[in-house]
């Protein structure tokens, strides 16, 4: 078996006792979970965790986040949208209080990350709760006084859906609505379509690294756009999280 | 270990007897790729196998099975009895020369490493229909590398080589974090499991 070879001075700590320190209702499906984690050894901006829970039968379960806080923050958490037919999100989203006890595995995953040495400019396109590990992003960006250009182009279904809402207005962040937009909206009522991509984001000239995270078809709908627009494949980094429901 | 305050399984939720360690049965077939999807004309498909090489045309002509099997994400999801069709590694491996390790090469850059063993003894394939219909571009199509004993990362998706070395390399998941074998029912997602 070769299962030493490359790995052996490298290790992803095991399960962490964690303790939930605050609970922020973001939107009626989305909820933040600030977590408490002794010797959390930090983590990079995009990166995400395996959490685990533990009934009191014994019965375990465990689901995979992206990591909404930045490393400059001290402490992970996890912003959890709701699947009515899941098993572990309901509880996240709906049940979970302050000083609840769960369990982290982390962080986990190399690729999906940005680091102030990256540099930019940086084009971030979120669907939905797809907009978590950018969060991560951009917040790393602002707390380590990066000057990387950066933009977010935002899908939501509502205003009501929009998570992080209000840390992340500005003259950089571009929402557009695809079910209802506000009264008197004059901004982008649609899907992510290529010209929206090519109005919002960065010239494939300047090598914009981009970022997508959303369900699949919105994140193999986005890249396909950026492809075509004429960015290079290596600039774009995809996530989907159709995989980590539940 | 800690006990979660008022999380409990759900009443529906099936039984874990057939699941690795830490997996949870989903309905649907989620996607993971780490960027753009390609789409590979088939007239410009290859798969390259040591020094043998297959158009898609000479690829179909080779020996299929239909295989019926279980996959296991290392993000914790599984699926039972999804149904295939494809060529088995050891079609394409006969009348080479043995080797030790595997690097399997896919359209767009993706690596993944897997010892040879792994993959021949009808342990592994090269699938091309996914439930009776071709494999769309977002699940690896036209051809994915199938390993389902180990968690489907190793299964490259958009697979084009299978070099075959006799010294073991991490390929793209594995120098991220990523276990270097990746036994699910040993649990082995990531690095020092």
């Amino acid at each position: 078996m070769s299962s030493a070879t490359g790995a052996t001075e490298r290790r992803i700590v095991g399960w962490q006792p964690a303790t939930v320190r605050e609970v922020i209702r973001e939107t009626p499906s989305a909820t933040t979970l600030i977590l408490d984690v002794p010797g959390w050894r930090g983590h990079r901006a995009g990166q995400h965790a395996d959490i685990r829970l533990t009934a009191e039968d014994g019965y375990q379960a465990q689901r995979s986040y992206s990591i909404a806080s930045a490393p400059e923050d001290g402490y992970p958490s996890i912003t959890v949208e709701r699947l009515d037919d899941g098993e572990v999100s309901p509880y996240l989203v709906d049940d979970a209080q302050p000083g609840d006890a769960l369990e982290i595995r982390g962080p986990v995953g190399g690729w999906f990350v940005w680091e102030t040495s990256d540099g930019g400019p940086l084009m971030l396109v979120a669907g939905g709760s797809g907009v978590v590990p950018l969060r991560s992003i951009l917040r790393h960006r602002a707390l380590a006084g990066s000057d990387a250009p950066a933009r977010l182009l935002l899908s939501a279904r509502a205003p009501e859906s929009v998570i992080y809402r209000d840390e992340l207005a500005g003259a950089d962040t571009t929402i557009t609505y695809t079910r209802s937009a506000p009264d008197g909206w004059t901004g982008y009522a649609r899907r992510v379509d290529r010209d929206m991509l090519a109005a919002v984001g960065f010239a494939p000239a300047e090598r914009p690294r981009i970022y997508i995270c959303g369900p699949t078809a919105f994140v193999e709908g986005v890249a396909a756009d950026a492809v075509a627009l004429g960015h290079h494949t290596d600039r774009i980094r995809t996530e989907r999280f159709g995989a980590t429901g539940g | 270990m800690p006990i979660t305050r008022g999380f409990r399984r759900r009443a529906e939720s099936p039984g874990d007897a057939a699941l690795p360690p830490g997996q949870y049965l989903t309905p649907g077939f989620p996607v993971l790729s780490a960027g753009p999807t390609p789409h590979v004309p088939l007239d410009a498909w290859r798969l390259t196998v040591g020094p043998q090489s297959w158009t898609w045309d000479e690829f179909l002509e080779l020996p299929s099975e239909s295989i019926t099997v279980d996959i296991h994400c290392v993000t914790s999801w599984s699926k039972l009895a999804t149904n295939w069709e494809g060529v088995s590694v050891d079609t394409l491996l006969e009348g080479l020369e043995p080797g030790a390790y595997v690097m399997a090469g896919s359209y767009g850059g993706y690596t993944t490493n897997l010892p040879l063993e792994d993959l021949t003894d009808g342990k592994a394939w090269v699938a091309y229909n996914y439930e009776g219909e071709p494999l769309e571009p977002e699940h690896g199509g036209p051809a994915r590398l199938l390993v389902p004993h180990l968690y489907f990362w190793k299964s490259a998706k958009w697979v084009t080589e299978l070099e075959i070395t006799e010294t073991d390399e991490p390929g793209f998941w594995e120098t991220l974090g990523y276990h270097n074998y990746g036994d699910p029912w040993r649990e082995q997602r990531y690095w020092g499991d």
